[in-house]
Protein backbone atom coordinates (compact mmCIF):
# COMPACT_ATOMS: atom_id res chain seq x y z
CA UNK A 1 0.00 0.00 0.00
CA UNK A 2 2.99 2.13 0.85
CA UNK A 3 4.84 1.31 -1.98
CA UNK A 4 1.26 2.19 -4.49
CA UNK A 5 0.94 5.60 -2.73
CA UNK A 6 4.87 6.47 -3.40
CA UNK A 7 4.22 5.53 -7.05
CA UNK A 8 1.08 7.79 -7.46
CA UNK A 9 3.08 10.89 -6.18
CA UNK A 10 5.77 9.90 -8.41
CA UNK A 11 3.81 9.65 -11.10
CA UNK A 12 2.03 12.98 -10.63
CA UNK A 13 5.54 14.39 -9.67
CA UNK A 14 6.04 12.76 -14.05
CA UNK A 15 3.18 13.86 -15.61
CA UNK A 16 3.70 17.45 -14.28
CA UNK A 17 6.84 17.81 -15.48
CA UNK A 18 6.66 16.02 -18.67
CA UNK A 19 3.50 18.70 -19.42
CA UNK A 20 5.64 21.45 -18.25
CA UNK A 21 8.62 20.49 -21.06
CA UNK A 22 5.90 20.78 -23.87
CA UNK A 23 4.20 23.45 -23.04
CA UNK A 24 6.73 26.26 -21.01
CA UNK A 25 7.67 29.63 -22.61
CA UNK A 26 10.92 29.41 -22.21
CA UNK A 27 13.99 26.59 -23.74
CA UNK A 28 15.98 26.83 -20.06
CA UNK A 29 12.87 26.06 -18.33
CA UNK A 30 11.92 23.18 -20.77
CA UNK A 31 15.14 22.05 -19.71
CA UNK A 32 14.33 22.25 -16.01
CA UNK A 33 11.24 20.87 -16.43
CA UNK A 34 13.01 17.88 -18.22
CA UNK A 35 15.96 17.36 -16.00
CA UNK A 36 12.99 16.50 -13.13
CA UNK A 37 11.34 14.17 -15.64
CA UNK A 38 14.27 11.96 -15.96
CA UNK A 39 14.95 12.24 -11.73
CA UNK A 40 11.52 10.66 -11.42
CA UNK A 41 11.60 7.98 -13.59
CA UNK A 42 15.15 7.26 -12.21
CA UNK A 43 13.55 6.59 -9.28
CA UNK A 44 9.98 5.45 -10.52
CA UNK A 45 12.67 2.61 -11.93
CA UNK A 46 14.55 2.17 -8.43
CA UNK A 47 10.64 1.40 -7.42
CA UNK A 48 11.24 -1.19 -10.30
CA UNK A 49 14.39 -2.51 -8.48
CA UNK A 50 16.37 -1.42 -11.91
CA UNK A 51 18.98 -0.21 -10.13
CA UNK A 52 21.76 0.18 -12.48
CA UNK A 53 19.56 1.66 -15.21
CA UNK A 54 18.45 4.19 -13.01
CA UNK A 55 21.67 5.45 -12.10
CA UNK A 56 22.57 5.13 -15.87
CA UNK A 57 19.86 7.49 -16.70
CA UNK A 58 20.51 9.96 -13.99
CA UNK A 59 24.69 9.71 -15.04
CA UNK A 60 24.01 9.88 -18.68
CA UNK A 61 20.81 12.45 -19.19
CA UNK A 62 20.73 14.50 -16.05
CA UNK A 63 24.36 14.49 -16.08
CA UNK A 64 25.25 14.73 -20.06
CA UNK A 65 22.87 15.24 -22.24
CA UNK A 66 20.94 17.79 -20.35
CA UNK A 67 23.80 19.85 -19.75
CA UNK A 68 24.60 19.65 -23.39
CA UNK A 69 21.02 21.06 -23.83
CA UNK A 70 21.13 23.83 -21.81
CA UNK A 71 24.78 24.69 -23.15
CA UNK A 72 23.01 24.67 -26.68
CA UNK A 73 19.99 26.27 -25.46
CA UNK A 74 22.49 29.45 -24.22
CA UNK A 75 24.38 29.47 -27.22
CA UNK A 76 21.71 29.79 -29.93
CA UNK A 77 19.65 33.57 -28.60
CA UNK A 78 16.79 32.39 -29.88
CA UNK A 79 13.90 34.61 -29.48
CA UNK A 80 11.26 33.21 -27.46
CA UNK A 81 8.09 35.49 -28.91
CA UNK A 82 8.86 34.11 -32.17
CA UNK A 83 8.97 30.65 -31.07
CA UNK A 84 5.79 30.43 -29.09
CA UNK A 85 4.51 31.84 -32.79
CA UNK A 86 1.23 29.21 -33.14
CA UNK A 87 1.29 28.38 -29.54
CA UNK A 88 -2.71 28.24 -29.12
CA UNK A 89 -3.36 27.26 -32.65
CA UNK A 90 -1.66 23.71 -32.46
CA UNK A 91 -2.45 23.45 -28.77
CA UNK A 92 -5.84 22.31 -29.18
CA UNK A 93 -4.71 20.02 -32.39
CA UNK A 94 -2.07 18.54 -30.22
CA UNK A 95 -4.40 17.91 -27.33
CA UNK A 96 -7.15 16.08 -29.34
CA UNK A 97 -4.09 13.78 -30.95
CA UNK A 98 -2.64 13.27 -27.43
CA UNK A 99 -6.36 12.04 -25.98
CA UNK A 100 -6.85 9.44 -29.10
CA UNK A 101 -3.00 8.34 -28.41
CA UNK A 102 -3.50 8.00 -24.72
CA UNK A 103 -7.40 5.92 -25.42
CA UNK A 104 -5.78 3.59 -27.84
CA UNK A 105 -2.83 2.59 -25.94
CA UNK A 106 -4.71 1.98 -22.77
CA UNK A 107 -7.67 -0.03 -24.67
CA UNK A 108 -5.04 -2.06 -26.16
CA UNK A 109 -3.68 -2.82 -22.38
CA UNK A 110 -7.64 -3.45 -21.60
CA UNK A 111 -7.91 -5.64 -24.06
CA UNK A 112 -4.70 -7.39 -25.55
CA UNK A 113 -3.46 -8.05 -22.35
CA UNK A 114 -4.14 -11.76 -21.41
CA UNK A 115 -0.30 -13.45 -22.47
CA UNK A 116 0.62 -10.46 -19.71
CA UNK A 117 1.02 -10.84 -15.99
CA UNK A 118 -1.47 -7.75 -15.90
CA UNK A 119 -2.61 -8.07 -12.32
CA UNK A 120 0.15 -9.95 -10.49
CA UNK A 121 2.29 -7.97 -7.83
CA UNK A 122 5.80 -7.13 -8.23
CA UNK A 123 7.84 -10.12 -7.12
CA UNK A 124 10.80 -8.64 -4.86
CA UNK A 125 14.20 -9.70 -5.66
CA UNK A 126 16.01 -11.84 -3.06
CA UNK A 127 18.16 -10.56 -0.84
CA UNK A 128 21.96 -9.99 -2.07
CA UNK A 129 20.85 -10.15 -5.42
CA UNK A 130 22.33 -7.75 -7.82
CA UNK A 131 20.95 -5.93 -10.95
CA UNK A 132 24.16 -4.58 -12.59
CA UNK A 133 25.85 -8.33 -12.42
CA UNK A 134 22.19 -9.40 -13.94
CA UNK A 135 22.40 -6.88 -16.51
CA UNK A 136 26.24 -7.78 -17.27
CA UNK A 137 25.68 -11.30 -17.58
CA UNK A 138 22.86 -10.67 -20.54
CA UNK A 139 24.89 -8.08 -22.10
CA UNK A 140 28.29 -9.93 -22.06
CA UNK A 141 26.34 -13.62 -22.24
CA UNK A 142 24.58 -13.15 -25.59
CA UNK A 143 24.82 -9.47 -26.36
CA UNK A 144 28.88 -8.77 -27.06
CA UNK A 145 28.31 -8.40 -30.77
CA UNK A 146 25.56 -5.52 -30.09
CA UNK A 147 27.84 -4.08 -27.39
CA UNK A 148 30.64 -3.65 -29.89
CA UNK A 149 28.30 -2.00 -32.17
CA UNK A 150 26.68 0.51 -29.51
CA UNK A 151 30.94 1.33 -28.65
CA UNK A 152 31.41 2.16 -32.29
CA UNK A 153 27.96 4.19 -32.63
CA UNK A 154 29.34 6.39 -29.87
CA UNK A 155 32.80 6.91 -31.39
CA UNK A 156 30.49 7.98 -34.67
CA UNK A 157 28.90 10.44 -32.43
CA UNK A 158 31.51 11.84 -31.14
CA UNK A 159 33.15 12.48 -34.81
CA UNK A 160 30.04 13.54 -36.51
CA UNK A 161 29.50 16.16 -33.78
CA UNK A 162 33.28 17.70 -33.84
CA UNK A 163 33.05 17.46 -38.12
CA UNK A 164 29.52 19.41 -38.39
CA UNK A 165 30.76 22.18 -35.19
CA UNK A 166 34.26 22.45 -36.38
CA UNK A 167 35.09 24.97 -38.87
CA UNK A 168 37.42 27.07 -39.90
CA UNK A 169 37.37 30.64 -39.71
CA UNK A 170 39.39 32.43 -43.04
CA UNK A 171 41.34 35.56 -42.11
CA UNK A 172 43.11 33.87 -39.41
CA UNK A 173 46.69 33.90 -38.86
CA UNK A 174 48.23 30.45 -37.59
CA UNK A 175 51.48 29.12 -36.88
CA UNK A 176 52.86 26.19 -39.48
CA UNK A 177 55.23 25.00 -37.03
CA UNK A 178 56.27 22.20 -39.44
CA UNK A 179 57.14 24.74 -42.08
CA UNK A 180 58.81 27.07 -39.46
CA UNK A 181 61.12 23.61 -38.75
CA UNK A 182 61.78 22.58 -42.42
CA UNK A 183 62.62 25.79 -43.20
CA UNK A 184 66.56 25.87 -44.81
CA UNK A 185 69.12 28.74 -44.44
CA UNK A 186 68.87 28.91 -48.17
CA UNK A 187 65.29 30.04 -48.21
CA UNK A 188 65.68 32.77 -46.10
CA UNK A 189 69.66 34.50 -46.52
CA UNK A 190 70.70 36.03 -49.65
CA UNK A 191 73.98 37.25 -49.98
CA UNK A 192 74.59 40.24 -52.35
CA UNK A 193 77.48 41.37 -53.88
CA UNK A 194 78.22 45.24 -54.33
CA UNK A 195 80.76 47.42 -55.07
CA UNK A 196 82.01 49.34 -51.65
CA UNK A 197 81.47 52.19 -51.76
CA UNK A 198 83.75 55.30 -51.12
CA UNK A 199 83.21 58.93 -49.88
CA UNK A 200 85.99 61.04 -51.34
CA UNK B 1 0.43 -3.54 -4.86
CA UNK B 2 1.85 -2.11 -8.12
CA UNK B 3 1.07 -3.66 -11.39
CA UNK B 4 2.31 -4.05 -14.65
CA UNK B 5 -0.64 -1.97 -15.41
CA UNK B 6 0.09 1.08 -13.46
CA UNK B 7 3.71 1.44 -15.22
CA UNK B 8 2.12 1.08 -18.69
CA UNK B 9 -0.91 3.41 -18.53
CA UNK B 10 1.69 5.50 -17.52
CA UNK B 11 4.28 5.29 -19.57
CA UNK B 12 1.19 5.66 -22.30
CA UNK B 13 -0.04 8.92 -20.51
CA UNK B 14 3.92 9.97 -21.20
CA UNK B 15 4.11 8.92 -24.39
CA UNK B 16 0.64 10.89 -25.50
CA UNK B 17 2.07 13.96 -23.49
CA UNK B 18 5.30 14.03 -25.75
CA UNK B 19 3.22 13.08 -28.93
CA UNK B 20 1.07 16.51 -27.96
CA UNK B 21 4.64 18.23 -27.47
CA UNK B 22 5.82 17.29 -31.24
CA UNK B 23 2.35 18.85 -32.48
CA UNK B 24 2.48 21.95 -30.26
CA UNK B 25 5.98 23.28 -30.32
CA UNK B 26 6.55 23.32 -34.17
CA UNK B 27 8.56 26.77 -34.05
CA UNK B 28 11.59 25.73 -31.94
CA UNK B 29 13.45 22.35 -33.00
CA UNK B 30 15.51 22.62 -29.61
CA UNK B 31 11.80 21.34 -27.61
CA UNK B 32 11.03 18.69 -30.44
CA UNK B 33 14.43 17.08 -29.65
CA UNK B 34 13.18 17.04 -25.88
CA UNK B 35 9.84 15.82 -27.13
CA UNK B 36 12.13 13.04 -28.55
CA UNK B 37 13.88 11.98 -25.94
CA UNK B 38 9.95 11.77 -23.94
CA UNK B 39 9.47 9.79 -26.55
CA UNK B 40 12.07 7.28 -25.80
CA UNK B 41 12.14 7.57 -22.14
CA UNK B 42 7.85 6.13 -22.31
CA UNK B 43 9.11 3.47 -24.20
CA UNK B 44 12.34 2.43 -22.08
CA UNK B 45 9.31 2.72 -18.95
CA UNK B 46 7.41 -0.29 -21.02
CA UNK B 47 10.96 -2.36 -21.82
CA UNK B 48 11.61 -1.98 -18.01
CA UNK B 49 8.47 -2.90 -16.14
CA UNK B 50 7.97 -5.73 -18.91
CA UNK B 51 11.18 -6.95 -17.85
CA UNK B 52 10.83 -6.95 -14.53
CA UNK B 53 6.90 -8.51 -14.30
CA UNK B 54 8.29 -11.57 -17.15
CA UNK B 55 11.26 -12.33 -15.17
CA UNK B 56 14.06 -11.80 -18.08
CA UNK B 57 16.98 -9.16 -18.05
CA UNK B 58 16.97 -8.99 -22.18
CA UNK B 59 14.65 -6.04 -21.28
CA UNK B 60 16.90 -4.35 -19.56
CA UNK B 61 20.38 -4.95 -21.63
CA UNK B 62 17.39 -3.47 -24.77
CA UNK B 63 17.40 -0.46 -22.74
CA UNK B 64 20.48 0.25 -22.07
CA UNK B 65 20.56 0.50 -26.21
CA UNK B 66 18.26 2.66 -26.36
CA UNK B 67 19.63 4.88 -23.52
CA UNK B 68 23.29 4.81 -26.13
CA UNK B 69 22.01 5.78 -29.43
CA UNK B 70 19.15 8.41 -27.62
CA UNK B 71 22.59 10.16 -26.28
CA UNK B 72 23.80 9.38 -29.61
CA UNK B 73 21.09 11.03 -31.42
CA UNK B 74 20.88 13.66 -28.76
CA UNK B 75 24.69 14.85 -29.76
CA UNK B 76 24.30 14.43 -33.30
CA UNK B 77 20.81 16.69 -33.71
CA UNK B 78 22.67 19.17 -31.69
CA UNK B 79 25.64 19.01 -33.40
CA UNK B 80 23.40 19.93 -36.65
CA UNK B 81 21.22 22.35 -34.86
CA UNK B 82 23.92 24.78 -34.03
CA UNK B 83 25.12 24.38 -37.64
CA UNK B 84 21.87 25.46 -38.81
CA UNK B 85 21.71 28.15 -36.66
CA UNK B 86 24.72 29.70 -37.65
CA UNK B 87 23.83 29.51 -41.55
CA UNK B 88 20.13 30.67 -40.84
CA UNK B 89 20.12 32.49 -37.89
CA UNK B 90 16.65 30.82 -36.83
CA UNK B 91 15.98 27.41 -35.49
CA UNK B 92 12.28 27.75 -36.97
CA UNK B 93 10.94 24.03 -38.49
CA UNK B 94 8.67 25.68 -41.00
CA UNK B 95 11.74 27.75 -42.58
CA UNK B 96 13.83 24.80 -42.77
CA UNK B 97 12.39 23.60 -46.41
CA UNK B 98 15.65 23.12 -48.35
CA UNK B 99 18.48 20.91 -48.35
CA UNK B 100 21.11 23.41 -49.48
CA UNK B 101 23.42 24.60 -46.78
Amino acid sequence: MLTLAIFGMLAAVLVTAATGVIVSRNPVHAAMWLVLTFATSAVLWLLLEAEFLAIILVLVYVGAVMVLFLFVVMMLDVNATVAREGFTRYAALGSVIAAIVVGELLALLWLRSSGLPITRPLAGMPDGHSNTREIGLELFGGHVFEFELAAFLLLLAIVAAIMLTHRQRPGLKYQDVSAQVKVRREDRVRLVKMAAERDE
Amino acid sequence: MITLTHYMALSALLFSISVAGIFINRKNVILLLMCVELLLLAVNFNFIALSRFMGDATGQVFVFFILTVAAAEAAIGLAIMVVLFRTRRSINVQELDVLKG
